[in-house]
């Protein structure tokens, strides 16, 4: 009975925060006015645009590194290869196979580097990736804004800058909808397009695959204890650094997809705000900085981008004002980070004392022998 | 003939560290398939010479060390404890090495897991093999049943008591196919009697199938029940290597603790002797006290304090003799009651602690005991200033209070002039001083409260000779001309039956027994291991 209770609560705690949500997007439905297959329709296309990111996040949070806010590191390369497809010219899933190809080195060799610093930052992983980022994004815009069209050149002039170099701020995409449209079929006025859920399928399945291998063992067991694994000769830092390699290469497919299904790309900033979303997704979820599972992050994203989709429409009605709810926005992301990062070392603590009690309940009463 | 069947040959080993020698010509031999029980006080070597022959590092970042072993004939110098284990030997250590969030299973095979290969690992490297759980739980529970435990190889460690934990460790080191001889450092420590008794039949089964086995206990009869032969080291030499048979107890006990008889001649009676056969003049009194200080933890601890003694408090590491100062100082949480001066004195409460006049020098010199970063005048001052008010210059009626810098260089300078702190003046850092000196440091700001009960955990730990002679000539002298009453808590037995009236000896967290100091050397090892209680009117009640 008391096992019982026990398990009840852990159930509820782990659920508490996507219940959270799902009663503010209840409440907040109605309020929108927004009619249900528009919803339906919509949310189906922010999970074929978002879910990718968010499961790129899963394995360094295994491997007990925390979120990967160093998945921009990623997204640049996506960016990156997308931006060398536009200017040849390539098109449709093609286009987006290649840029994969093209920027898939980039993203190991930036996933290997961030690795390399996350090892010199144990504990403090996920301010250190966020910073990572950061510093990337400065080296990224320089190569956009003076290496591209000058040291290498550019085929299509349209994409420039007038003065003749750099990257224009906005670019479309020619390869827009690539893997959308294959296999799009329409069920009762909702668009489905099962390539890319396919291809989201695969990653969930080499996700499951993954964990089964002795490197998904391995990183588990340095999540856990690192100490205790590199005793055991598990080489430590070398699954760090592969783990992060996966999930920035992961984010960078994830980035392609994303971008595929805008069709336009934001060429300076537009990965800044990618890392932000998929973790808040992935906590909303349920998920924390030390486990996080497949249904975590579906289920944070559709639960996050149903409330991104009401919330302003919701506050527009109430208060007349559409600004409002863009600023929710904003501050429900941002918050649930905080409130995610605050509640796991919280529960930490709580743990270890939790220990610490029952300790000392055997020292007082010490069992008959 | 019997070289034939040796496997393990130390040779003449001996290590210094920074010209501190821990282990001298040290040699004895292991035979196949035998439980050679290793004995020795904190500090003998005994892991010194364990780090040796796994090859851990350190011994090699300080400088290697002398003599050869030898495994089956072949000399060995591992270079890091991987080789060790390639060898075929196996070490379960003090501290659980097990992943909490892993199964039984899945801790016993960590690292060596059975793998499937498939299309993927062949073509992209043998880590992505998967992982075959059925092969790993059978792995798992073969190795479980050799020990003759019932553990479900399912259950999650973090789920599970102590006991099994200590089990899992076994299992893991004997599932190594080519394993061929098995170091357990004190396994019973954490074991109920019932699960011990286990362990010590379990560690028979295998020798019986000839894997050799280094057993290190402080639980004597353990030793004399489960070994085949008895290696004793005390202060880096073997003192005896025999046969287990024949050997009682109490003669373990004795090679253990035991000095050169000349050297306990120089216990010194004190004159001051009137002061302490005052029996009914108490000063502080500890009923049911319980400490959860980690590592160090005190179950039920109750002792008296004659106003105007020197109280020796001693035992093994980890018994919990240092968490009774930190406990009565409110630094960990407290249980039970405490009398003071005849009055009740508050449990976890700093504070109150120091205002009453009890002072502490505590084990921890570097993070408790200094401010590292502020001079020595500062030190020695701050806790009279900051309890008792004293190096301050009051204006106003004392709304604002300044630091009296002359007092405070004056009682400096008086410091380092007695106690002879080695420094360039008042103003250096502590953190410059030596260990000895900063030591030093720290009594002086214990005797600038001018406490009336004064507490001292390890006061000569990890300082040299010279500056030991002074600590312990300072806190008699404090003893003698101010009548401070002092406990001292010292893993050093030799220290304690120098300088104190009495002796307490902890054990599992409780005082087993208080000694004169002149008490048989025997008794003392015999209460250090746990084997008999003494009680007040000195029956002795035997515990196992």
């Amino acid at each position: 009975m008391n096992m019982d209770k026990n398990k009840m609560g852990k159930l509820l705690t782990a659920s508490a925060v996507p219940m959270l949500f799902l009663i503010i997007c209840l409440f907040a439905i109605p309020l929108s006015q927004f009619s249900g297959s528009y919803l339906l329709n919509n949310i189906v296309t922010r999970l074929v645009r978002n879910s990718f990111l968010v499961l790129a996040l899963l394995l360094p949070v295994m491997a007990g590194m925390g979120i990967n806010f160093g998945m921009v590191l990623g997204a640049m390369a996506g960016q990156i290869g997308l931006i060398f497809i536009t200017d040849w010219g390539v098109e449709g899933a093609l286009g987006l196979i290649l840029a994969a190809i093209i920027s898939t080195p980039i993203a190991m060799v930036l996933g290997y580097f961030g690795g390399r610093v996350l090892n010199r930052a144990k504990g403090r992983e996920m301010i250190t990736s966020m910073m990572l980022g950061l510093f990337i994004s400065g080296i990224y815009q320089f190569f956009l804004l003076y290496v591209c069209g000058s040291l290498i050149p550019f085929k299509t002039p349209g994409m420039l800058l007038s003065r003749g170099y750099g990257v224009r701020n906005a670019l479309t995409l020619n390869v827009a909808k690539g893997f959308d449209k294959l296999l799009f079929i329409k069920i009762g006025g909702v668009g489905i397009p099962v390539g890319t859920f396919m291809i989201i399928g695969l990653i969930c399945l080499f996700t499951v695959w993954f964990r089964k291998t002795k490197l998904g063992q391995d990183m588990r067991a340095v999540g856990q204890d690192m100490h205790v694994a590199s005793t055991a000769g598990i080489a430590m830092e070398k699954t760090r650094i592969q783990s992060i390699m996966i999930s920035t290469v992961l984010a960078c497919y994830g980035q392609i997809i994303y971008l595929q299904n805008i069709g336009t790309l934001n060429t300076y900033n537009g990965a800044d705000q990618a890392a932000l979303f998929a973790a808040a997704a992935l906590l909303v979820g349920g998920a924390t900085v030390s486990k996080a599972t497949i249904p975590n992050a579906i289920i944070g994203t559709a639960l996050f981008h149903l409330m991104f989709l009401v919330m302003p429409m919701a506050g527009k009605y109430i208060t007349g004002q559409a600004m409002l709810g863009e600023y929710f926005r904003m501050f429900a992301s941002y918050g649930v980070v905080t409130l995610a990062l605050v509640l796991h070392s919280w529960k930490r603590q709580k743990d270890k004392d939790m220990d610490r009690s029952q300790f000392r309940i055997a020292v007082i009463n010490p069992p008959e022998s | 003939m019997s070289n034939e069947n040796i496997l393990l040959r130390v040779d003449g080993v001996g290590k210094e560290y920074d010209g501190n020698r821990v282990l001298k010509d040290v040699n004895f031999t292991l035979e196949k398939g035998k439980i050679l029980g290793l004995v020795g006080e904190n500090g003998a070597g005994k892991s010194t010479l364990m780090k040796i022959l796994f090859g851990m590092n350190v011994i090699a970042e300080t400088g290697g060390y002398e003599g050869s072993i030898y495994l089956n004939g072949e000399m060995i110098n591992f270079k890091d404890p991987v080789d060790a284990l390639k060898a075929g030997i196996g070490m379960v250590h003090q501290e659980f090495s097990l992943i909490p969030g892993f199964t039984t299973a899945e801790n016993i095979l960590l690292n060596m897991e059975k793998t499937k290969s498939s299309v993927l690992s062949r073509l992209l490297g043998k880590r992505l093999e998967t992982i075959n759980m059925p092969e790993i739980r059978r792995s798992a529970q073969k190795a479980i049943d050799t020990l003759g435990v019932n553990i479900n190889t399912e259950t999650l460690v973090s789920e599970m008591p102590v006991g099994h934990k200590q089990f899992i460790e076994i299992a893991r080191e004997i599932d190594r196919d080519d394993v061929k001889l098995i170091v357990l450092d004190e396994p019973t420590a954490v074991l109920t009697e019932s699960e011990a008794e286990i362990l010590l039949h379990a560690m028979r089964k295998l020798a019986d199938s000839g894997i050799s086995i280094i057993f290190i206990s402080h639980r004597l009869h353990e030793i004399t029940s489960a070994c085949d032969k008895i290696v004793v080291l005390r202060d880096g030499v073997v003192i005896v290597e025999k046969p287990a048979e024949g050997v009682n107890i109490r003669q373990i006990a004795e090679w253990m603790v035991g000095r050169e008889i000349e050297k306990t001649a120089e216990v010194i009676h004190r004159d001051v002797e009137t002061q302490t056969q005052k029996n009914d003049d108490i000063i502080f009194e500890a009923k049911n006290l319980w400490v959860d200080m980690p590592g160090e933890t005190v179950r039920n601890v109750n002792f008296k304090v004659r106003r105007g003694e020197i109280l020796g408090i001693g035992g093994l590491a980890g018994q919990g003799k240092l968490g009774i100062p930190n406990g009565i100082m409110g630094l960990f949480e407290t249980g039970g009651s405490m009398i003071f001066n005849g009055k009740p004195l508050a449990i976890n409460n700093t504070l109150e602690a120091l205002k009453e006049g009890i002072a502490f020098v505590s084990e921890d010199r570097r993070g408790v005991g200094l401010l590292l970063d502020e001079p020595i005048d500062w030190n020695i001052a701050f806790n009279a200033m900051q309890v008792q008010n004293k190096f301050l210059k009051r204006y106003l009626n004392g709304l604002i209070s300044f630091r009296d810098e002359k007092a405070m260089k004056t009682v400096a300078q008086k410091y380092i002039n007695e106690l002879e702190i080695r420094c360039t003046s008042e103003k250096q850092l502590s953190r410059n001083l030596s260990g000895g000196n900063q030591q030093k440091v720290c009594l002086a700001k214990a005797f600038a409260m001018n406490p009336s009960l004064l507490l001292v955990s390890e006061p000569t730990r990890g300082i040299d000779v010279g500056a030991k002679k002074l600590v312990l000539d300072a806190l008699r002298k404090d003893n003698e001309e101010n009548g401070t009453t002092v406990i001292i808590i010292s893993s050093e037995l030799e220290e304690l039956r120098s300088v104190c009236d009495r002796i307490a000896i902890v054990c599992e967290g409780q005082i087993f027994g208080i000694l004169p100091p002149e008490a048989e050397i025997a008794d003392y090892g015999m209460l250090m291991a746990g084997e008999y209680k003494i009680s007040e009117g000195g029956d002795k009640q035997w515990q196992r």
